[in-house]
């Protein structure tokens, strides 16, 4: 132990990776996304919530109000004029926030290359998870919100950053794919 | 009473305005000058029943002049018959007076022609943006504005 710091409450011990495992497996396992669609790709995030598919399982509500959601999920095509109504929603969203960018559209405007047409919200947002397709269907988005899940799970020193010391490390998802 | 006989009793009471006459597949479209629309359009809700303004819309013939035209697509409820007017828009002088006095409904086309192709209403309530948002510079449904917005390169092809 005499090469360890041991004036640093936050290292590498045992006792805090198990509190940023507790911190990561309660928000992994209560992802609250915002309820906000913006096209067909909504059409397909409803089916996702509904019986056959059932989001509630995985401990996916949706959330009326963005000061109870963790993440967002842009579904459909960002256009210039609802990009500051989803900037606004995002702003109000409390912190750990994330951000999923469900379809085409969302990741890179799609089709709709025009002027009226914001080309991937990751232009102005910070997008964790791209789904493709054009829409998703279920299985895709369920499979981009357990990749979130991973990568929350993967996150270092979140009990830290929670209590206020340091900030959270974020994984490289390379591994993960 | 047929379209024609409506198109002559338009061209009887304003002869100087009317321009063309065109009938294809069964719709008739009259083109006439832009100055006497209002009156025009109550002359035809009012003596010829064409009660409901379906459509107004504005057209770009970018190359010709006169540039612009504005579309009134207009419909008799009770007899079920359709009617176009066009009125030709001058590039250099792109206004024309409103006729969301005469139906209702005009005043929201009008704010569309308006925030999409430029032309403005003389006379219109309240003549802002509809579509784009409130700060949007330029007239997008133009047929020389750039297609991906004037701050991006236009596309060139697969091989650009």
């Amino acid at each position: 132990m005499g090469g360890v710091d041991q004036t640093k409450t936050l290292g590498n011990g045992f006792v805090t990776t198990s509190l940023d495992k507790l911190v990561n497996w309660s928000r992994a396992s209560s992802l609250w996304p915002m309820t906000f669609g913006l096209a067909c790709c909504a059409i397909e995030m409803m089916a996702t919530g509904a019986a056959r598919f059932d989001l509630d399982r995985m401990g996916v509500l949706f959330r009326a109000s963005p000061r109870q959601a963790d993440v967002i999920i842009i579904a459909g095509t960002v256009t210039k004029k609802m990009l500051p109504v989803i900037q606004t929603v995002y702003e109000q969203m409390p912190e750990p926030r994330y951000v999923i960018a469900m379809g085409a559209c969302a990741s890179s405007g799609g089709v709709f290359d025009t002027y009226s047409v914001v080309q991937g919200i990751d232009e102005y947002l910070p997008v964790d998870v791209y789904i493709p397709g054009c829409p998703p269907r279920p299985e895709g988005l369920l499979y981009g919100l357990m990749k979130l899940q991973e990568k929350i799970k993967a996150e270092r020193n979140t009990f830290g950053a929670a209590i206020g010391v340091g900030d959270v490390v974020q994984p490289t998802m390379a591994s993960s794919v | 009473m047929s379209d024609q006989a409506i198109v002559e009793k338009l061209k009887a009471k304003f002869s100087a305005a009317v321009l063309e006459v065109v009938e294809y597949r069964g719709e008739t479209t009259v083109t006439m000058a832009k100055e006497p629309i209002v009156e025009i359009c109550i002359f035809m809700r009012d003596e010829c029943g064409y009660n409901l303004l379906t459509d107004l819309c504005g057209v770009d013939y970018l190359g010709k002049t006169p540039r612009f035209m504005v579309v009134y697509n207009l419909y008799n409820i009770a007899t079920k018959q359709r009617l176009r007017i066009k009125v030709p828009v001058e590039e250099q002088d792109a206004t024309v007076d409103t006729v969301s006095t005469v139906w209702g409904t005009a005043n929201w086309h009008e704010r569309e022609c308006w925030d999409l192709l430029g032309i403005s209403f003389n006379g219109h309530p309240d003549l802002r943006r509809i579509l784009m948002p409130a700060d949007w510079e330029g007239y997008p449904l133009r047929k020389d504005y750039p297609l991906q917005g004037p701050d991006r390169e236009p596309y060139q092809g697969r091989l650009s």
